[in-house]
């Protein structure tokens, strides 16, 4: 049994992944685990990742999660490009700067977002207040601010002048308030260029196919009730 | 002007870098930034890392913030032996791993125990509702249980039979609590082994030295306003 990538492209890191993958011709078995079905709470998927989530990789007997973590080994065992993850030492350094931080706000905010205007609403038939929308909708505000003025700034990639790793994190990060109706790139000449090139150096085609679900997330029926059930209190703890 | 590393003994990744950097004989000049008196909010320290966060390094003209960073770039760059981080591609991803888990789950809640039991009373003169604090220390309990049975299982080490950057990180976060007071070790005597053995492998004397700071941070006195008013909005999110 070769590579598997278990993945449900509604989920940011598991895009990442996934691009990463498909763009540097990685062979792999892909393992959909359909988050709206509940399929990652399942004892099967349990054998690959305990802790229930997605993007997990299970190579022969070894299992990995967490993104990042999957990127680098995908990175070092198939031998990309230097420019993903680049050997001069500053220029990694950069990337690893970016990858530890956009833990902080970005990968939240965004998440927030997908689930307040569209999971919650949409998917789970719970509202939620335009005060709780606005200040996350104001938060995301920032955080593109950060990510213009402190990490692209005049560069065309967030680390320099290749696409990494981290441009892959954050463009993912990016199209999720994009699946949720959010104007993210519209009055941001600089961010909207960086998305221009990310996906002419990714492939539109690919980048497209990676997004698929997510710009249809809004379109998602209803949960059925026993499903909204169990994912409920795990929504919850990560949306607090 | 050689390599200068800003640091607060305070602060967890602080501690890890400052183990890091001198259990390895890394020369550096230590340029203390004191967060007790708001220095992380000074222009000149906004010049070495604008997000005003410790810990911070600088060489020659490089710049870097984010302790996982600044931890794999001196790794790479004074070639420390390979058990900090190893070469070898599984070991590696499991170094990888831990560092992604943690820094949005044991550090978050390392954090705000330490702050809910111990600064905000004694440094703050505020009590934090005890409802609060019991979820915080369960919170607490669940991660060093996931500690315990994901990553350290029957190994040494967090990442294998050797102790490892991960090891570091996973250390200095837990004597953040233990600094308040909470007995985590206690109850928990495959941790409390890993603990005596991490410490033995950095030095005793070195470890007791990082951790001078913040097993002393009980006895200090209550901050005067006008501290307080500084710091209240960046600790207000910690009380939570």
């Amino acid at each position: 049994m070769g590579l598997e990538l278990y993945l449900d492209l509604l989920s940011q890191p598991c895009r990442a992944v996934y691009i990463f993958a498909k763009r540097n011709g990685i062979p792999f078995e892909l393992r959909p685990v359909e988050l709206r079905k509940g399929q990652h709470l399942s004892d099967a998927f349990a054998q690959v990742n305990p802790l229930k989530k997605v993007p997990a990789l299970r190579d022969g007997d070894f299992t990995l999660t967490y993104s990042v973590a999957i990127l680098l080994y995908l990175n070092r065992k198939y031998k990309v490009p230097d420019h993903w993850y680049p050997q001069d030492l500053q220029a990694c350094a950069r990337v690893d700067e970016y990858l530890a931080c956009s833990h902080d706000s970005q990968r939240r905010v965004c998440l927030f977002l997908i689930y307040k205007k569209v999971m919650f609403p949409v998917f789970l038939g719970e509202p939620v207040s335009p005060e709780m929308l606005a200040a996350t909708l104001a938060e995301l505000d920032a955080t593109l601010q950060l990510l213009e003025d402190k990490f692209l700034q005049n560069k065309a990639f967030l680390t320099g002048p290749h696409i990494s790793l981290a441009d892959l994190i954050a463009i993912t990060e990016l199209m999720h308030p994009v699946g949720a109706g959010c104007q993210v790139f519209e009055g941001r000449p600089k961010l909207a260029a960086w998305r221009q090139r990310v996906e002419a150096a990714v492939g539109k085609d690919l980048f497209q196919e990676a997004h698929e679900v997510i710009l249809k997330a809004k379109d998602s029926p209803p949960a059925d009730p026993i499903i909204k059930q169990k994912l409920m209190p795990r929504v919850l703890a990560m949306i607090q | 002007m050689g390599l200068e590393l800003y640091l607060d003994l305070l602060s967890q990744p602080c501690r890890a870098v400052y183990i890091f950097a001198k259990k390895n004989g890394i020369p550096f000049e230590l340029r203390p930034v004191e967060l007790l008196k708001g220095q992380h909010h000074s222009d000149a320290f906004a010049q070495v890392n604008p997000l005003k966060k410790v810990p911070a390094l600088k060489d020659g003209d490089f710049t870097l913030a984010e302790s996982v960073a600044i931890l794999l770039y001196l790794s790479r760059k004074y070639e420390v032996p390979d058990h900090w981080y190893p070469q070898d591609l599984q070991a590696r991803a499991r170094v990888d791993e831990y560092l992604a888990w943690q820094h949005t789950t044991l550090r978050s809640s390392c954090t705000r125990a330490m702050w809910q039991k111990m600064m905000s009373p004694v440094f703050l003169g505020e009590q934090v509702p005890a409802e609060t604090l019991v979820s915080t220390l369960a919170e607490l309990d669940r991660c060093l249980q996931l500690l315990e049975d994901k990553f350290l299982k029957d190994q040494d080490f967090l990442a294998g039979p050797h102790i490892s950057v991960a090891d570091l990180v996973a250390i200095t976060e837990l004597m953040h609590p233990v600094s308040a007071g909470c007995q985590i070790f206690k109850s928990r005597p495959k941790l409390a082994a890993w603990r005596q053995r991490v410490e033995a492998e950095v030095g005793k004397d070195l470890f007791q030295e990082a951790h001078a700071v913040v097993l002393k941070a009980k006895d200090l006195p209550p901050a005067d306003t006008s501290i307080k008013e500084k710091l209240k909005p960046s600790v207000q999110v910690l009380l939570r």
